[in-house]
């Protein structure tokens, strides 16, 4: 029997997020004394040791990003915290933002430490102002208590755009341009915001690190999967028992979560597919329910980890219909840079319309597959780069779906 | 040095070099066209996509870095299916209207879809019917034709500075708007036609009028009378497939009386005229404490700019007409008497490098004579299009002469065709006008050449006169926001608006590079070097005008007829 392990959330339902006290009292802002105190190769071993992988989709190294950072030469440099939670289906940045926004505040400046930036900023999600206000207030009281020396922060609102989650998108639109992503490289650790040296983290990333430096890295490794380590906050919903979120060790199986922590699904019914990592994951059957929820593990079978989002599908459920309202989803937010994204998100909302119509020919199926495959590995970002792999899922694992459909 | 593989062939390539660049440099094509040779890397078209050994994403060759050991295919058939792809996604909202556009047989899309050989599009057709911006004068935009390349508004908003073109919405819904979905007329764009440059296909176009043209000759009535702006002759011979500068002025001229014109004059004597007016206009605001820096006012596109963004500068701008307008007030007055013609039967057309032209041949006040000074202004490409029209085979053309009063020209009105080349007529003259002496040497090279912004010191007599010379909008800004501060060491200076000149004018043929402005600026002053008198005070037909005529630069009849005032343009978006 899976059970969680609450690292990420382990302040919620302690402290007072809005009373620094209370966090300084459960042990807050120790790491970032001690980080401080330390040799800022040495820190950035210790994250780099840790096995830290970042939060937000890409799973990237977290100590490698931080180390290009801090190996740029430039007058100034920043830490960014994207909070842009617009993945349907999740909210774990959100429970992070207004249940131990300090935590968060402290990540960052232990960040900036590391790679000598003085200046930092939370794009929160513009759907999210009560999290901005407690993030303010938070970051009022830090400064307040002089705890995070000279590093200082601001909260920048979006204003509903999807593509500014992605990080060179939520950099362009800080700098007050419209959200669309730029070219790579460079890549933000060399060129970032206003062309700085610039560290972009998922907020669940962040609340890491205060713990893998008050626990240190050999014990935050130990946990989890072995390439990916420590813990993933997830979140489900759809047509599970409970529609909650839960804090696991990234070795616990799919099934584990749908099945046990999750209570299985609701009104008896069977699992038809379950897609994982938000609405641009991929679909999972039930014959790959043990799969890990690791990156990794999820990886080798086509599937994400993206951003925890856990979305449960009963047997009664129809692919057709469901990648179907996923494709407008995307078509509207795309942000229109490129071609493959622009025209193939609108294109493929377009078809599978057809196909629910009745009015699909086999030969739009086949063109379905052709466009998913040019959109993932031509278009310019990472949105529509994954927009089509819901319905690339969909069409290997429930081909009967749509076939019903054809006319 | 990277070295790099592409399709098997193995080159290196200077450090920072693009897969695009490696892949020139080997010798295999890779097809683009958000890509622009002279602007910054945009790769958002994705058509010029490439396999990159290690990676399951196609990479864009324009803006991927190459590097050591880099392994690339551009010809694997998941490249060919990610390009013919992209293309059908363009094509399936693009109007399939070819044999109709302005740009048929000149389009970067067209030419793609004819070398991916795109037949059956399975995209459904879907062109969004925005409509066509016929708000201007000069300019019509067809958004519905848009690629969204993007490349307009780089050149709109980097090179030229006036940000009249941007992207608005997002997904299908983007597209590339004037100043906040407004038309362009109510935006602040002055014309000067860089984006039709820019676009690979037909959004941007000039408005054509041919058959207002055609209209003209067609009735008995009508005397048809044209000049020929400098920057035109070298710049035409491309639409009819002769190398920059080939065609002969005098087949040129043989060719437009073989279209129907009754009368071939030259822009190049009112060229010689504006020296003559504007040099006299300098050294008065040099003795006098007028205004200064005094600003050429030859280029509309430039005029427009300085109304529209530096309207507290209007009085540094020389009063004088450009030679467009300055030869339409004549021919109506001067030439009509000269020839016997009743000004009323003139149908005066102009032949410009230019699109902004169009617009200042339409302003109210450019009506001197009684009439509209300039009937009809065609730019370079409408000729072009006459004289295929005309099926004239230009190697067989008997040469003509040009007829008589407004047709003689020095070299000085010649080189008007390419920046630095006002100032420098202009220094011929003015030089010698005050020191009395002849130039040792007519060639201030100084002034020429492709440099953003040049500039020169003159001794006359003992008072050293400094000039600039700034072409493009973006090198005309920086220039002028130093006369705004009051830090500006410059007496007089020369403003183009398009990059290198007229001879790079939004009229000329579709300009893809610099390089072609470049070949243009060698034939200009190919041209100036070949001609017998190269001083526009010794051009004899301008002697001839002064005597009869106008009797003295500045004078009473030259107020009347060859200069004009400027208007602070109210656009509320400043």
């Amino acid at each position: 029997m899976a059970e969680e392990m609450r690292l990420v959330l382990r302040n919620l339902g302690k402290i007072d997020p809005l009373k620094i006290d209370d966090y300084l009292a459960a042990g807050g802002f120790n790491s970032l004394k001690k980080a401080l105190g330390m040799n800022k190769s040495d820190l950035i071993q210790e994250i780099k040791d840790s096995k830290l992988r970042g939060r937000g989709g890409a799973g990237f190294n977290c100590g490698s990003k931080w180390n290009f950072a801090a190996q740029a030469q430039a007058d100034q440099k920043y830490v960014i915290c994207n909070a842009d939670e617009g993945e349907p289906g999740t909210y774990k940045d959100r429970l992070i933002l207004e249940n131990d926004p300090h935590a968060l505040l402290e990540g960052m400046a232990i960040c900036a430490h590391a790679i000598g930036a003085s200046q930092g900023f939370i794009y929160c999600r513009g759907e999210y102002p009560a999290a901005a206000e407690i993030l303010k207030e938070a970051i009022a009281q830090a400064k307040d208590k002089g705890v995070l020396g000279d590093f200082d922060v601001e909260v920048r609102l979006g204003a509903g755009a999807y593509v500014c989650g992605e990080e060179t998108a939520l950099i362009e639109s800080i700098e007050g341009k419209p959200g669309e992503p730029r070219i790579k490289p460079p890549f933000p650790p060399v060129s970032g915001l206003w062309g700085k040296p610039t560290i972009v983290n998922n907020v669940e990333t962040f609340v890491n690190i205060p713990l893998i430096l008050e626990k240190g890295a050999a014990w935050y490794a130990a946990i989890g999967s072995p390439s990916y380590p420590g813990t993933k906050v997830l979140t489900l919903s759809g047509d599970v028992v409970h529609k909650t979120f839960f804090e696991v060790p990234t070795t616990t199986t799919v099934r584990e979560v749908i099945y046990g922590l999750g209570g299985g699904l609701t009104a008896g019914k069977q699992l038809k597919a379950v897609q994982i990592g938000g609405t641009s994951g991929a679909f999972i059957p039930a014959d790959q329910l043990d799969t890990a929820i690791g990156f990794d593990e999820l990886s080798a079978i086509g599937a994400v980890l993206g951003s925890g989002a856990v979305f449960v599908l009963n047997e009664s459920r129809d692919l057709a219909d469901v990648t179907a309202r996923i494709a407008k989803f995307f078509a509207h937010e795309s942000c229109g840079k490129c071609t493959p994204c622009r025209e193939g998100t609108a294109r493929m909302s377009d078809i599978l319309d057809k196909i629910n119509n009745g009015q699909g020919k086999a030969a739009d199926l086949a063109l379905l597959s052709r466009l998913g495959r040019v959109m993932s590995c031509s278009s310019f970002c990472g949105l529509g780069q994954a927009a089509p792999s819901p319905l690339m899922s969909a069409l290997k694992h429930f081909p009967a779906d749509y076939e019903a459909r054809l006319n | 040095m990277p070295n790099i593989t592409i399709d098997g062939i193995k080159v290196a390539v200077p450090e920072g070099s693009t897969i695009l660049q490696a892949a020139q440099e080997a010798g295999v094509n890779i097809p683009t066209l958000c890509h622009h040779p002279d602007q910054s890397v945009k790769a958002n078209c994705r058509i010029c996509v490439c396999e990159v050994a290690g990676s399951n994403l196609l990479q864009a060759a324009c803006s991927q870095p190459a590097t050591e050991g880099m392994n690339v295919k551009t010809r694997s058939p998941k490249v060919l299916e990610a390009r013919k792809t992209i293309l059908e996604l363009i094509l399936a909202n693009h109007p399939q209207d070819c044999l109709n556009c302005l740009r048929n047989e000149n389009c970067e899309l067209q030419s793609l879809a004819a070398e991916y050989c795109i037949r059956d599009n399975p995209f459904e057709l879907k062109v969004r019917g925005l409509g066509k911006d016929l708000s201007t004068p000069a300019l019509f935009r067809d958004p519905d034709k848009c690629v969204l390349c993007r490349r307009c508004i780089e050149a709109c908003s980097v090179i030229q500075t006036v940000n009249a073109l941007g992207i608005e919405y997002r997904g299908q819904k983007a597209m590339v708007v004037p100043t906040l979905g407004k038309n362009l007329i109510d935006s602040p764009c002055i014309m000067c036609g860089q984006c039709i440059h820019a676009c690979p296909v037909g959004a941007i176009g000039e408005i054509e009028e041919i058959d207002e043209l055609l209209a003209a000759i067609a009735d008995p009535e009508t005397v048809v009378v044209t000049q020929i702006a400098p920057a035109v002759r070298l710049a035409l011979g491309e639409e009819v497939g002769m190398p920059t500068g080939d065609l002969p002025m005098d087949v040129l001229v043989a060719g437009l009386r073989q279209i129907g014109f009754d009368h071939v004059l030259h822009t190049n004597f009112t060229a010689d005229l504006t020296i003559m007016e504007e040099g006299h206009e300098l050294l008065k605001r040099l003795k006098e404490g007028g205004k200064l820096p005094m600003f050429t006012s030859c280029s509309p596109g430039w005029t427009s700019f300085c109304e529209t963004f530096f309207p507290d500068l209007l009085d540094n701008l020389s009063t004088c007409k450009s030679p467009q307008q300055m030869f339409g007030a004549l021919v109506k007055t001067y030439w009509a008497d000269k020839m016997n013609i009743p000004a009323s039967k003139i149908f005066s057309v102009s032949i410009m490098p230019c699109t902004a032209k169009k617009y200042e041949a339409s302003r109210p006040e450019m009506q001197s004579s009684g009439f509209r000074d300039v009937d009809l202004v065609l730019t370079t490409r409408e000729i072009g299009r006459l004289f295929r029209m005309s099926g004239l085979d230009f190697e067989k053309l008997a040469p003509a002469d040009f007829s008589p009063w407004m047709s003689k020209y020095t070299g000085a009105g010649v080189i008007f065709g390419a920046s630095g080349g006002v100032m420098e007529a202009a220094l011929r003259t003015v030089y010698e006008v005050v020191t009395g002496e002849t130039l040792a040497d007519v060639n201030f090279t100084a002034v020429r050449g492709f440099e953003g912004i040049k500039e020169a010191t003159v001794n006359l007599k003992g008072t050293e006169v400094k000039v600039a010379i700034a072409h493009g909008l973006g090198n005309a800004r920086k220039v002028m926001e130093q006369v705004r501060a009051g830090e500006s060491p410059y007496h007089f200076i020369e403003i183009m608006a398009c990059p290198g000149g007229c001879i790079g004018g939004g009229g000329q043929p579709i300009t893809k590079t610099n390089k072609k402005r470049l070949e243009r600026i060698q034939a200009v002053y190919e041209e100036d070097q070949a001609c017998a008198v190269r001083k526009s005070h010794l051009n004899t037909e301008v002697q001839e005008l002064y005597k009869d005529f106008l009797h003295e630069p500045l004078g009473h009849k030259s107020h009347e007829l060859l200069h004009t005032h400027y208007q602070a343009k109210d656009k509320k978006f400043l």
